[in-house]
């Protein structure tokens, strides 16, 4: 047999200050990150740097047969009266570039009624991109060599209001909270509530982290981006209830074993599992980031950074807040043994779950 | 294991795999002919069967807001205007009547100088100008004020009224102008007034952007003007202030004026010159309210001027009822003025000569396209209020096919790597691993296209974390035989004790996540439900590919293998 990992025998809780003490300085690191550039601006840069969807803004995809220099077409397009419009090449398309133009404000049309800036922007990059030549006929040809006169054409648009794109941000964040409360009643209710929360603490970290590191890199976060973090949220939850599976089964197979040591063993018996997907699922994502072109790259970033940090917490987050939780809980149990006034809670926790022993959880010695 | 339920298996996946294949690959609606079983055939029919997004596909994806405050203000102002009229028409003693509008309340304040005529001026003003309990007008009064106040719930309905009605304006306009396979339908939550239209393969949405978003809300007007013969030509004025002024009545606008922009259009000549050059804006004032409004339209046609011109008219007529008001009318104002009010902007004005009936003309320079359009608008009916671009989306065609080629190389590289590991690690039982996740990919795409759901980037990436749960299981279930081996369990019993353990963990892990799908599928839109509906698919199929599937390929390696198996490659 070929194999990684044989019959180890880590004891990770044992590490649990140093790993929770990694976690919360990654942790403060991106927050801190976050919130500096959000008072104090760096070189005009914002906590997050949004994509349109957040932000609102347009962006739009020109190509062109003879490319000008990024600068010469920041230039034209400051003279068609847009400040501060970024100049994106596109890493793998020669002649594309990406033209990001934050949100018009408000224009007055000629019956007085204001309309939202959402068209104004691509009407004046338009203008500018004209004094290059004349743009493919959309109506006539598909692409741009097609036409012989034209020297660009612009290949996508997007571009989203105010209101939008405070809806679309309001909707991201309410998703995430819904689906890990979602993961927390369904793990509570397949083991037990401690479990729950230390899973989705765990992947709210990671989330956490991810989003950090954005801030740090200033990745831009779209609606892609969201769809990898919550692909994270599965991918991580999924790490955290295989151990969690593993540690209920051994519960029942060494009931004399404290869940300090069960929750190693089942680590170290999941080991193996945990590191192969994980490294499959790093390896497909890797295809991604190379090959996955300018569209699927903040997307294929965030899961890459993710799917790392994400089998980091199950062993170094997860678990040893669950024992943690287990303990408090175990050792309020024991107080109320002795407090007749907490006598109708003890029982009232202990009738909902009779299989389940709480007595010699942890060792005396390690408990922190 | 039993032979016959090797068997029983073994039919059951052949034709779950078979009706997956042939949903993906073959051709519906017809009978498959040999061509189906060409590659280029096969490739033509999954292009054919599989919905893609416009983000992969190309197109234009526009989300409209119904400017629903216009659409309360416009109503109130209107009541005001229809209660004073009324009620000074019948005699009773009004001083005037304002709509307030701030703060998203819509009140109607009326000053009267008698309060014990309050209950009369209700009744009446409830009859005349729709200002009752049944549309959702509350009434209240208070010495010499009277005051109407929409509800909120009446708010609600009339905006959802107000947003159906927009799109099925919109929905006329886009088919009068040929877009194909254009989806309307709307979009957000139950307050949004959204509306979302998508054009696939659209990659210039500029003309139906304007043609969409122009309200269109056409009226004929008295206007403000010194009779013809005194001066040549109706009284204009060159600024807001300087017309105001003329009315003298101490700087504000009575109740039964307004004072609107007078354009004369010069698209013609503004096409060669500087477009950004406007021409000068004059006004004028007119009376309030209008002869008779677009409702009362019955065709609008786009014509030449004259024979042979390049600059067009839109010539109009009118309904019954509507032609015999405008009669009546003109026969009592000739020599007065008359103008064609466009979206709060006079277009032109005509002299009344004689008395006219069902016949009008919008004159102005306009090219052949805007006639069109124009002519289009007014016959679909005015928008009940402006609408405003909210979204954007176009995707231009190969733009699409560039996302699609580099999604597919990058899945088709990591399933590559995926697959070359599983056989070098786990060997013979890769294949097993192999089988599942090929099979799983069919029938995930069988799923999609029997649900007639829709593949965008968001749903590749449900894929993707669905290759990832696929290769897990087979990875769960592989570690848990090897461990069950090396306890020293006989390779049949391993391999049942490693399937029962691992099923465990992935109906847990796959629950979970199904769960949170849920939840995405209820509180998202859009491309994170489109994520959701391909995870949860997936899922589903994993428990049948990774763990039937696979399960049953190991039962019949074991049977072949006979009583006593020393030996599994995994």
């Amino acid at each position: 047999m070929f194999q990684i990992f044989h019959d180890i025998n880590i004891d990770w809780l044992g590490k649990r200050r140093f790993f929770i003490g990694i976690s919360i300085v990654l942790m403060l690191a991106g927050m801190g990150t976050a919130f500096y550039r959000h008072k104090f601006h760096p070189n005009g840069t914002e906590a997050f740097n949004l994509g349109v969807d957040f932000k609102g803004g347009t962006v739009i995809t020109v190509r062109f047969k003879n490319p000008p220099p990024a600068d010469a077409l920041r230039a034209a397009i400051n003279r068609a009266g847009i400040k501060d419009a970024v100049i994106q090449p596109v890493l793998d398309k020669k002649g594309e570039f990406l033209v990001k133009v934050a949100h018009q404000g408000f224009e007055e049309s000629a019956n007085g009624e204001t309309q939202a800036g959402v068209d104004a922007a691509r009407a004046k990059i338009k203008q500018a991109l004209d004094t290059y030549g004349a743009e493919a006929d959309p109506n006539v040809y598909k692409t741009l060599e097609d036409d012989p006169k034209a020297a660009y054409k612009i290949e996508g648009t997007e571009a989203v209001g105010q209101v939008a794109s405070k809806q679309l941000r309001n909707q991201a964040i309410a998703v995430t909270i819904a689906a890990l409360i979602g993961m927390l009643l369904f793990i509570a209710f397949r083991f037990e509530w401690t479990y729950g929360a230390a899973a989705v603490i765990a992947v709210f970290h990671t989330v956490l982290v991810t989003l950090g590191l954005f801030s740090i890199f200033q990745i831009e976060i779209n609606l892609t981006v969201i769809a990898a973090l919550l692909t994270l949220v599965g991918f991580d939850v999924n790490d955290s209830i295989v151990i969690f599976d593993r540690i209920r089964e051994n519960r029942k197979l060494y009931r004399r074993m404290n869940l300090y040591d069960v929750t190693n063993l089942s680590i170290n018996q999941t080991l193996s599992r945990t590191v192969i997907t994980s490294g499959l699922v790093f390896l497909s994502v890797v295809a991604m980031v190379l090959l996955g072109g300018e569209t699927l790259r903040p997307f294929s970033l965030a899961l890459l950074m993710g799917i790392i940090f994400g089998t980091y917490d199950t062993i170094a987050v997860a678990g040893p807040i669950m024992v943690w939780w287990e303990k408090r809980i175990a050792a309020a149990n024991k107080v109320s043994v002795m407090n007749p006034r907490d006598a109708g809670l003890k029982s009232a926790r202990g009738a909902g779950r009779g299989d389940r022993t709480r007595e010699g959880v942890g060792k005396p010695s390690q408990a922190a | 294991m039993k032979k016959r339920n090797l068997l029983q298996r073994s039919i059951i996946i052949g034709i779950v795999t078979l009706i997956g294949l042939y949903v993906v690959i073959g051709p519906h609606g017809r009978r498959p002919h040999a061509r189906d079983f060409t590659l280029t055939g096969i490739k033509e029919n999954l292009a054919q069967n599989i919905h893609l997004g416009l983000d992969l596909r190309g197109g234009s994806h526009l989300v409209m807001r119904v400017k629903i405050e216009s659409f309360f203000k416009k109503l109130t102002e209107e009541n005001a205007i229809a209660a004073q009229n009324a009620a000074k028409e019948a005699g009773l003693p009004v001083k005037e009547a304002r709509a307030e509008t701030t703060g998203g309340n819509y009140l109607v304040v009326m000053e009267v100088t008698d309060p014990s005529k309050a209950h009369e001026i209700r009744e009446l003003v409830a009859k005349k100008a729709d200002l009752n309990d049944q549309i959702g007008w509350t009434f209240s009064a208070s010495g010499n004020t009277l005051t109407w106040t929409l509800t909120g719930a009446a708010q609600r309905t009339l905006a959802e009224s107000a947003t159906d009605q927009a799109m099925k304006i919109i929905d006329t306009r886009i088919n009068a102008v040929g877009v194909a396979e254009p989806t309307l339908a709307r979009h957000g939550g139950q307050n949004s007034h959204e509306i979302l239209l998508q054009m696939p393969g659209m990659q210039d949405p500029e003309r139906v952007k304007q043609l969409l978003g122009s309200a269109s809300h056409l009226e004929l007007v008295h206007v403000i003007s010194p009779p013809a013969g005194q001066v040549s030509s109706p009284q204009t004025y060159s600024s807001e202030a300087e017309a105001i002024a003329s009315l003298n009545s101490g700087g504000k606008v009575p109740t039964n004026r307004r004072v609107v922009p007078y354009i004369e259009r010069s698209e013609l000549a503004g096409q060669q010159a500087n477009p950004n050059v406007q021409p000068p804006k004059k006004w004028v004032v007119i009376e309030s309210p209008s002869i008779i409004d677009g409702a009362q339209l019955r065709s609008a046609t786009a014509n030449q001027s004259r024979a042979g011109a390049d600059d067009y008219e839109i010539d109009f007529s009118l309904k019954q009822v509507g032609a015999q008001k405008f009669g009546e009318w003109t026969g009592a104002n000739i020599n007065e003025y008359m103008g064609v009010l466009l979206d709060d902007q006079v277009k032109s004005i005509a002299f009344i000569k004689g008395q006219i009936f069902d016949q009008g003309n919008i004159t102005g320079r306009f090219s052949k396209q805007s006639a069109d359009d124009l002519a289009l608008t007014l016959r679909s009916g005015a928008l009940p209020a402006p609408i405003e671009y909210q979204e954007e989306r176009t995707v231009g065609p190969s733009l699409g096919q560039d996302s699609i080629r580099s999604g597919v190389r990058a899945s088709l590289l990591g399933l590559t790597l995926v697959v070359l590991f599983m056989l070098i690690y786990y060997r013979g039982s890769g294949i097993n691993a192999v089988v599942a996740l090929l099979l799983n990919m069919v029938l995930m795409l069988a799923g999609l296209i029997i649900f007639g759901a829709t593949l965008t980037l968001p749903g590749i990436a449900g894929i993707i974390l669905t290759i990832g749960m696929a290769v897990d299981s087979n990875v769960l279930i592989f570690e848990r035989i090897r461990e069950e081996i090396r306890s020293g369990k006989t390779i049949p019993s391993a391999v049942e004790q490693g399937f029962g353990h691992a099923f465990v963990t992935i109906i847990d892990t796959h629950v979970t996540t199904i769960v949170s799908s849920l939840f995405l599928y209820a509180f998202g839109a859009g491309p994170i439900r489109g994520f959701a509906v391909t995870l949860v698919l997936g899922l589903l199929v994993n428990l049948f590919s990774a763990v039937y599937v696979s399960r049953t390929i190991f039962i019949w390696l074991l049977s072949r293998k006979g009583r006593r198996v020393e030996s599994l490659s995994i």
